[in-house]
């Protein structure tokens, strides 16, 4: 046995929800004793839940990056902005720096995060021992960042509400703000049925 | 070993903490004592396992009393109010909510209203519920239901990424037009800062410091 057991190695198994750990009793549809969720090892399914909410998180976030998220119409002059084209007004127009903060809560960091699950469940799928202490940093970061790119979406429901002198001018939501919103909850749930223990459970060599 | 492991149902509450099992990694280790400050993190995967807890449960009934004010005057108070010709617009967050929903984004709507109004409260009134009870020196009524609900809802508040749009929001709406941050942001910025110091503070230490005096007898 290493000097750093896994729980599994002595017989134990940690609640997923309430941290409790416990004896693995090899029960199948054991609860745990103290907040009575069912007990796992391992998050059930994840590799395939993880895989098939990333996808569809993908899908929408096609249409929620080449779609408009926004009108905005000043003295019946007509202006559809996308996200990108909204971070190039902010930027050009307003204050470059909060166009880098827009830029990197709406496009980086979804961005990074399918690239960063991917390559976590391509990773896993392999079982290799490339950089794991790497990617535990990376999933976490993922985890920590993640709900920041729901940004876009208040500034689009706050500049609509704002917004409201009928001919002289007006904001209204576009389709592409619905998609951008969904892609950002299905990725979080993504990121939660990913299960970090996978990518330290194979072969231990180095340690 | 010594575990501290009883089988179901049947948990000696002066045993289960001596070991921790990190959620990152599942690794097991042995709970030591931790001073002001320290962070206990994980040797394997470097995730954090256990945080030194300054707050006691009063303090964090405090808190929680402060947030409730806090997030009453956030709803209630106008969040930006922008004039144009003499004529004012002001904005509140339930304002935000229902115009999305009149204007045919409905799922937005939803999810502004759950991560800003509902999950928030629920956290909130959650808390307060059993932190009440706590300083009774037992637990609420459905302690572990109330505590398996707010591990599920944890993730779903975003109060602080609203600070930071509505300052983006001033500052697109400032192109065009005249705007003013109105005392709704003000008491949205003292929600961010609150909510900052709550997530320091591990929800899970109520299943320890709260006995299970029921269970017991």
């Amino acid at each position: 046995m290493s000097a750093l057991p896994r729980a599994h190695e002595l017989g134990l198994i940690g609640c997923h929800i309430c941290g409790l750990v416990c004896r693995d009793t090899q029960v199948a549809d054991a609860a745990c004793p103290r907040c009575g969720s069912a007990l796992h090892r391992r998050k059930p399914n994840s590799c395939a839940r993880t895989w098939a909410l990333l996808i569809a998180a993908f899908i929408l976030y096609l249409p929620a990056n080449l779609l408009p998220i926004m009108r905005t119409v000043s003295l019946g002059d007509v202006d559809d902005n996308t996200i990108l084209s909204g971070v190039i007004e902010l930027w050009v127009k307003g204050s470059p720096d909060l166009a880098v903060i827009v830029f990197t809560a709406s496009i980086v960091v979804p961005m990074m995060k399918f690239l960063v699950l991917g390559t976590l469940l391509l990773s896993v799928h392999r079982g290799t021992n490339w950089a794991r202490a790497q990617r535990a940093r990376l999933y976490r970061l993922v985890e920590f960042i993640g709900y920041w790119s729901m940004l876009d979406v208040f500034v689009v429901s706050l500049l609509t509400a704002l917004v409201q002198f009928g001919f002289f001018s007006e904001v209204e939501p576009l389709p592409g703000v619905v998609y951008f919103g969904l892609t950002v909850v299905l990725t979080m749930l993504a990121s939660m049925s990913f299960d970090p223990r996978l990518i330290w459970d194979c072969q231990d060599e180095d340690d | 070993m010594n575990s501290p492991i009883t089988d179901r149902g049947q948990i000696d509450p002066a045993l289960s903490s001596p070991l921790l099992i990190c959620e990152h990694c599942d690794t097991v280790y042995r709970r030591r004592p931790l001073a002001c400050g320290d962070v206990a993190r994980c040797a394997r995967c470097g995730a954090v396992l256990e945080r030194h807890q300054r707050i006691s449960l009063n303090m964090m009934l405090a808190l929680v009393a402060t947030v409730m004010v806090v997030f009453v005057q956030a709803n209630l108070w106008p969040i930006i109010t922008l004039s144009l010709n003499g004529e004012q617009i002001h904005t509140r967050l339930w304002g935000i909510i229902v115009m999305m929903w009149n204007a045919h984004s409905q799922v937005v709507a939803v999810l502004a209203a759950g991560t800003l109004f509902f999950f928030p409260l629920c956290k909130m009134l959650a808390l307060g519920w059993l932190l009440i009870y706590a300083r009774l020196g037992r637990r609420a009524p459905g302690f572990r239901q109330t505590m398996v609900v707010l591990h599920y809802i944890g993730p779903w508040t975003m109060s602080e990424v609203f600070v930071l749009g509505v300052l983006v929001s001033i500052v697109k709406a400032h192109l065009y037009f005249d705007v003013t941050p109105d005392a709704g942001v003000f008491a949205y910025a003292a929600l961010a800062i609150l909510i900052t110091v709550f997530a320091g503070i591990d929800v899970r230490q109520l299943w320890d410091k709260i006995p299970d005096t029921e269970g017991a007898a």
